[in-house]
């Protein structure tokens, strides 16, 4: 039986493959690498209410409920951003809403990323959980009422 | 070219005299200790100067000066520190009348910087000037605190805003301006030098027609102040905006000049405590110039700091600091004409040391995110301009901006770490 992985499963996951890196130079081509791996979302999609505030490149992202787990799609016009939205969908995506509102997500910070991106970037990414979790609050809301 | 200059600070308790044959640069780096810090393990290359300059040493030894030595409430005290610190902090006022060679030092009106500058004329001159048909010419390349301003003023008072359109190499286009000027225009306020594209405008044509349709003049002096000399009565401009954190000096502090017959006509800005004559429950009179439009406690200790800046420029000589940063701005951009699929946005050919470009297929923000990572600062983004990026069809630019302490290996890190980017990038 193949379980998925938890949250902290994964977390630890990027968190052990971070580790293997000397230098920021290696963090940065490692996010950049996987922002361009990250599917592009269609156009459809790509307007305002889907837009993420408080960066200074803009982010778009749409979630659905498939058998009560959220799943997340985004894209980014830069491509660092886009490698740190697709670390935290493949850290979210897939999971339960209460899982997804519970996660602490402090792999962030032992990569280095919260530190190392400057307040106001770092604002982008905190708006970027915010907004995940968000989605999450609804979908668990939406549930309770049904 | 010998320039020896006196750097005196505040109450004559420090003198230091510089000694320079030709500009040497790295003499100039040692009076700015943060140029000592080290980023992400590289040196740090501090190309952001537009946003704030640093500070020389001069100027933090005021600051602390004055906190450890007079610190005092000035104007109203009889005592000896509040003496001290009352001539200190109208020393320099007569340093700023002099910077910019204001006739007299009264239209030398202190406030928190540009923005607050912009304001005032704005809450005060407009507001009671301005009437439904006016109109108020700006420019396409200002920073938005000139014009949010006038667009609250033109709502209070219905007063339109007509705006001056920017060429495809970030001039202003002249023969619009001079279209736009009719006698319905009371207003002309534009900025000396662009914060986005380096731009130097012709200020002086400007303010020379606007007079002769009965317009006021406002110069947004943010960016031009700390590069070109500033001779307010030979521009003959009414208002004049500087912000001290770019000319060397604190943040927190900034000048507004207005020309006198302007000043007294105007009503205060804020009322308070230090701007009035008397007061009483029936009528208050106003205090005389500047006192009218400085209300309350002002800000003591970067305003004696200003001083400090503004004579550590004058020591080196403007002209001598403009010469090296002219040839700094020619060599990057130069520089960066060779990396391919980049554009330079801004390509006047007046312009101070601002090299502003984008790169094809590259967001600016991934590319500050990854020169940051060399130690390299720089800006990206709208800086303040989305109207302009907007007229470049951009959403942001990539922006290095040069002050006397920067050197031509600065600029040779940058390249590096933008071929390197845009490599990991593309
Ligand atoms: C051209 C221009 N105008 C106005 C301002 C506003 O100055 P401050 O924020 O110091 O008030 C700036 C600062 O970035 C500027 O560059």
């Amino acid at each position: 039986m193949s379980e998925i992985k938890s949250i902290a499963e994964t977390e630890e996951e990027i968190v052990d493959e971070f580790s293997l890196f000397d230098s920021w130079d290696e963090k940065y081509e490692y996010i950049i690498d996987m922002g361009k791996k990250l599917k592009p979302l269609e156009d459809e999609h790509k307007k305002d209410e889907n837009k993420i505030k408080g960066c200074q490149s803009t982010v778009w992202m749409v979630s659905e409920l498939k058998d009560g787990k959220v799943y997340y799609r985004a894209e980014s016009d830069a491509v660092i951003v886009k490698g740190l939205v697709s670390m935290l969908i493949r850290v979210l995506s897939g999971h339960a809403p209460q899982e997804i509102i519970n996660a602490k997500l402090d792999f962030i910070d032992k990569i280095g990323m919260k530190q190392h991106l400057a307040q106001t970037r770092s604002n982008g990414l905190l708006s970027m959980v915010k907004q995940m979790k968000l989605d999450a609050t609804v979908y668990q809301a939406k549930a309770g009422m049904n | 070219m010998v320039n020896s200059a006196s750097l005196c600070l505040c109450g004559e308790k420090m003198i230091q005299t510089l000694e320079h044959t030709a500009f040497d640069v790295q003499a100039i780096r040692q009076h700015f200790p943060v140029l000592n810090r080290v980023v992400k393990g590289k040196p740090l290359v501090y190309f952001d100067n537009a946003a704030t300059t640093q500070k020389p040493q001069v100027v933090i030894d005021a600051l602390a000066d004055y906190y450890k030595n007079y610190n005092a409430n000035i104007h109203r005290g009889i005592h000896s520190l509040a003496e001290e610190a009352t001539a200190a902090y109208e020393a320099t006022r007569d340093t700023v009348q002099q910077f910019i060679h204001a006739k007299e030092r009264e239209e030398i009106i202190f406030t928190r910087g540009v923005t607050e500058s912009i304001n005032l004329v704005a809450y005060t001159w407009a507001r009671t000037n301005l009437k439904a048909g006016d109109e108020i010419i700006i420019s396409g390349m200002e920073h938005h605190s000139n014009i949010v301003p006038w667009q609250l003023i033109g709502e209070m008072t219905g007063a339109k805003l007509k705006v001056i359109p920017v060429n495809d190499s970030g001039e202003l286009i002249m023969e619009e301006f001079h279209q736009l000027l009719t006698e319905k225009v009371k207003l002309v306020s534009v900025v000396h030098a662009s914060n986005s594209l380096g731009t130097i405008n012709p200020v002086k044509e400007i303010i020379d027609a606007a007079h002769k349709v009965g317009a006021v003049v406002m110069i947004d002096g943010a960016q031009s102040t700390v590069h070109l000399d500033i001779d307010v009565q030979e521009l003959d401009c009414d208002f004049f905006a500087i912000s001290s954190h770019k000319v060397y000096g604190p943040t927190g502090i900034g000048v507004l000049y207005g020309k006198r017959a302007l000043l007294e006509a105007m009503p205060p800005f804020m009322g308070g405590g230090e701007m009035i004559k008397d007061v009483s429950f029936e009528k208050t009179t106003w205090n005389d110039l500047p006192y009218k439009f400085e209300a309350g406690t002002p800000n003591i200790a970067d305003t004696v700091a200003l001083k400090a800046a503004l004579d550590f420029v004058s020591g080196i000589g403007k002209a001598t600091i403009r010469q090296h940063e002219d040839a700094l701005l020619k060599y990057a951009t130069e520089q960066l004409q060779s990396i391919d699929g980049i554009r330079l946005i801004g390509t006047a050919k007046q312009k101070v040391s601002v090299a502003s470009y984008v790169v094809e297929g590259v967001h600016p923000q991934d590319l500050g995110i990854l020169l940051d990572n060399q130690g390299v600062a720089v800006r990206t983004g709208h800086h303040c301009t989305q109207p302009l990026m907007n007229r470049f069809g951009i959403p942001g630019t990539t922006r290095a901006s040069f002050a006397m302490y920067n050197t031509k290996e600065e600029v040779d890190v940058m390249i590096a770490g933008l071929h390197k980017a845009i490599k990991l990038l593309r």
